[in-house]
């Protein structure tokens, strides 16, 4: 990358801060703040998912699990046994980071297909665990969430709420746009392209591959405890199959291996249904169609595709 | 044996039953075009709720069940030709979203078209149980598996004794070999997803007196399907009927001894187990990349 | 000075013995190619000494250190780089970055400062940009330097995986069939690139069937028929070796 996409690249960072920055102008209400919030909230999950399917070329169909962990991390400690929301937070993230690191080196050894199902047999586990364990988590009937405090202020608003999470992504796709423009994030490319080259550059492919799960799986964590104490209510589905698999729509839909594509995706997956009722009757059916004809017709996502287009070079 | 392990055993096998010939549909897709298709739960849920909603309308109930395997054969067929084989050159990652967003549709499809809740059959040949060395059987059960030993000797038969079954075989092996010897690979392809769809709606029929059909059914048994293709080791036809039988009994004996809330995760964690430390399942192939 | 020593080396997969109680030292600062017919445990044998394989039985010694069965990113830290047969070129980055990825172990790698693009990350980038750079000039792929791998020749590939391998400074550099698909003229330019190479001081060892490209560039050869040594020596004795001749050169020599 020359120093021009260097400029381009922080160029777009500029770019979604302002429109962070300016879009309370244009939300009317209570309504489409919260389509904001979830909209940021779900992008801060794709953008780590991300990280490790688009630019690691591995796959996790389970990382609702990790979402749904962090966030009942949060409602657990703070609720059930009254601890700082922001310590439960980081335990959260701790706790995440530690299982992640445990399950990566053996269900990284897996490829395609078979880390696939892997990650899948994982994330249903934890939503098992979730819904079975009923004194922990209120099982599936749910639990409620008290607000996010910190030193004696609370978050309540809506407006406090989208600064929240709008500095998070914005602070999310930074570190991500870093981490790929650097010999690291070479390397997790690398390991994407050939693992056996990466090897033999002297990539310790088994080492990124476990890094960047773990990292990853932190995100989806950290959006978690985010999401948890924000909605003030939660159900064992946010670690469902379903769940898991928009998660990878939305990456899927936006991008794979672009950054402002999984924000992109994420947005309009997660607006679209609460914009078109009609969508949203027919949800599965939307997305089961979205899934297969973008990976049918447009397999690089929304974003390289129209880079591809805009360059007219072949896809 | 006590009466009550007998009971678990009796249990576990029926219900594995279901699961082998889920899993044995996801071994043939597998090597016809080592294809996972997160689809086949919903041939299962085709069968069962397929035969519901055309007996609704009249029609006698083996009519109806034959015309709910045909109907999930045909959609089948669609799968492969509409979505899977324009993404025939595809990354791995590319081809399982295609066939999750197949399943997801056609789950979201059933739900519109027909309906949301619970449907039962009425069982082939009554209620009545059998006692069994005080055990209890139901003839559903009976007929769940002598239906699928019929089924696995009847595959035996095929794929050993008849020239399309072997060319089925073949060209799992080495397709290019196949397709020069004149066998029109493309064709075993729809048949190996026409044969997967069949087997899945089978095995939605037989269980649908016995546990309620349902829009969302095919989510579960098609991931416990999976669990016994993987256990018993991916493409491996033999290998699926022992894997099914294994989580179906491991799972009843968990249920009974250990905790029935936690029996669904048996079956993924035994997928976990052998991905971790038998990749290759029971009885599957082994196989290595050339640098 | 000998730079690897190969001790008894075998593999087998299975009942098949790829390569069978090899004996083999090479010297630094010279090229050395391997031939032999199809089948006779060339590239088996290339990728024990990489690290892609583990031997079954027998030792390697890189300048008196054992390296036996050290996995391939660990030799690259230790000096040891390839190029690939059939290319194993990163198809999803740009020609640069790919060289790039060749310097790896020459860049600074922490996670938390690349996460915060600290001034030394971004020297660290300029410095492996300017690398790759100056190799993919030095290959002759200046033609290249902006372009994206899914436009280039398969010559230009195969240059730039050399250019890849030799980002990471290597002391040993191994080609597998580098004029592998190559024409005439893109055959010579190898040639030339590999005599360059060693001229800068780097120890070569090829693999190949072009017998024109092997007896021109090949300080020593080694003769290998059905994963054993058949002979060795250098082209003047390996053109009249009898052996070899009935085994692989007679009647069967490739000119492109």
């Amino acid at each position: 990358m020359k120093r021009s996409t260097v400029a381009s690249r922080y160029g777009g960072v500029f770019v979604l801060a302002a429109i962070i920055a300016i879009l309370p102008l244009f939300l009317a209400n209570s309504f489409y703040f919260d389509v904001a919030i979830n909209s940021g909230i779900a992008a801060i999950v794709c953008v780590g998912l991300n990280l490790l399917i688009g630019y690691a070329g591995q796959i996790s169909l389970g990382h609702a699990g990790f979402f749904a962990l962090g966030a009942y991390s949060s409602a657990i400690l703070t609720d059930n046994y009254g601890w700082p929301p922001v310590a439960s937070l980081i335990m959260g993230l701790l706790a995440v980071a530690t299982l992640a690191f445990l399950i990566a080196r053996p269900i990284l050894r897996l490829r395609g297909h078979y880390l696939a199902m892997a990650t899948l047999g994982m994330g249903i586990i934890i939503s098992i665990v979730l819904n079975q364990e009923v004194n922990l988590t209120g099982g599936p009937d749910g639990m409620p969430v008290s607000a996010f405090s910190a030193l004696g202020w609370e978050a309540n608003s809506d407006l406090t709420w989208y600064w929240i999470v709008g500095g998070s992504l914005i602070t999310t796709v930074w570190l991500a746009l870093n981490l790929i423009d650097s010999a690291v994030g070479r390397a997790l490319r690398a390991v994407h392209g050939s693992e056996v080259a990466a090897q033999v550059a002297g990539i310790d492919t088994t080492r990124y591959k476990i890094l960047i799960f773990v990292v990853s799986g932190i995100m989806a964590a950290y959006a978690g405890s985010l999401f948890a104490h924000y909605t003030g209510f939660l159900t064992p589905s946010e670690a469902g199959f379903f769940r898991s698999i928009e998660f990878v729509t939305m990456v899927v839909l936006g991008g794979m291996a672009s950054v402002f594509g999984s924000v992109i995706g994420a947005v309009i997956l997660t607006a679209l249904p609460q914009f078109l009722t009609v969508f949203h009757d027919y949800e599965h059916v939307m997305f089961g169609l979205i899934m297969m004809l973008t990976m049918i017709f447009m397999p690089k996502g929304l974003l390289p595709s129209l880079r591809n287009w805009i360059n007219k070079r072949p896809l | 044996m006590s009466s009550e392990f007998l009971q678990f055993l009796i249990s576990g096998i029926t219900v594995g039953a279901i699961y082998a010939l889920v899993g044995l549909g996801f071994s043939i897709i597998y090597n016809a075009s080592h294809v996972i298709n997160f689809a086949q739960g919903e041939f299962v849920m085709l069968g069962g709720m397929g035969t519901v909603f055309i007996a609704s309308a009249g029609v006698p109930l083996p009519v109806a069940m034959a015309g709910a395997v045909l109907l999930a054969v045909l959609i089948g067929i669609g799968l492969q030709k509409l979505a899977i084989e324009r993404a025939r050159d595809a990354s791995v990652v590319t081809i399982i979203i295609i066939t999750i967003g197949a399943s997801i549709f056609l789950r979201g499809l059933a739900g519109i078209i027909w309906d949301r809740d619970f449907h039962s059959l009425p069982a082939f040949s009554g209620e009545q149980p059998i006692h069994v060395a005080g055990a209890v059987i139901v003839p559903q059960g009976l007929w769940i598996l002598g239906v699928t030993m019929a089924v696995a000797v009847a595959l035996f038969v095929f794929f050993n004794r008849t020239m399309i079954g072997k060319a089925m075989l073949g060209t799992a092996h080495n397709p290019l070999a196949a397709k020069l010897v004149g066998i029109n690979t493309s064709n075993i392809l729809i048949l190996s997803f026409a044969l997967a769809a069949a087997l899945g709606a089978i095995g939605g029929i037989l269980i649908a007196p016995m546990a309620p059909t349902h829009y969302q059914v095919g989510v579960m048994l098609g991931l416990k399907g999976f669990s016994a293709a993987i256990v018993g080791g991916l493409g491996s036809g033999p290998g699926a009927m022992v894997g099914g039988l294994l989580v179906g009994v491991t799972e009843a004996m968990a249920a009974g001894y250990i905790s029935s809330n936690y029996k669904d995760v048996v079956a993924f964690v035994l997928i976990l187990l052998v991905l971790f430390f038998m990749p290759a399942g029971l009885f599957g192939k082994r196989s290595s990349e050339r640098v | 000075m000998s730079l690897l020593e190969i001790n008894g080396l075998s593999k087998s997969f299975g009942g098949v013995h790829a390569v069978q109680n090899l004996e083999y030292t090479v010297e630094s600062g010279k090229v050395h190619s391997i031939i032999g017919p199809n089948g006779a445990g060339k590239t088996t044998l290339f990728n024990m000494v990489t690290g892609v394989y583990a031997p079954t039985s027998g030792k390697t010694h890189l300048n008196g250190r054992d390296i036996t069965g050290l996995p391939a990113y660990k030799l690259a830290a230790l000096g040891i780089s390839r190029s690939f047969q059939n290319l194993q070129v990163f198809f999803n980055m740009t020609v640069l970055e790919n060289v790039m990825v060749g310097a790896h172990l020459h860049c600074r790698r922490g996670f938390l400062e690349s996460l915060l693009h600290t001034p030394s990350i971004s020297r660290s980038n300029d410095g492996a940009r300017r690398r790759a750079t100056e190799l993919l000039e030095w290959v002759g792929l200046e033609a290249y330097i902006t372009a994206h791998t899914d436009s280039l020749p398969y010559g230009a590939l195969k240059r730039m995986e050399i250019a890849r391998a030799l980002a990471s400074d290597p002391k040993l550099l191994l080609l597998d069939e580098p004029a592998a698909g190559l024409n005439n003229i893109e055959t010579q330019e190898i040639d030339k690139l590999i005599q360059q190479i060693s001229d800068n001081g780097v120890t070569v060892i090829l693999v190949e069937h072009d017998m024109r490209l092997v007896m021109g560039v090949s300080d020593h050869i080694l003769v290998l028929e059905h994963g054993q040594k058949l002979a060795e020596g250098t082209a003047g004795e390996i053109r009249k070796n009898p052996d070899v001749i009935a085994a692989y050169l007679g009647g069967t020599a490739e000119t492109n």
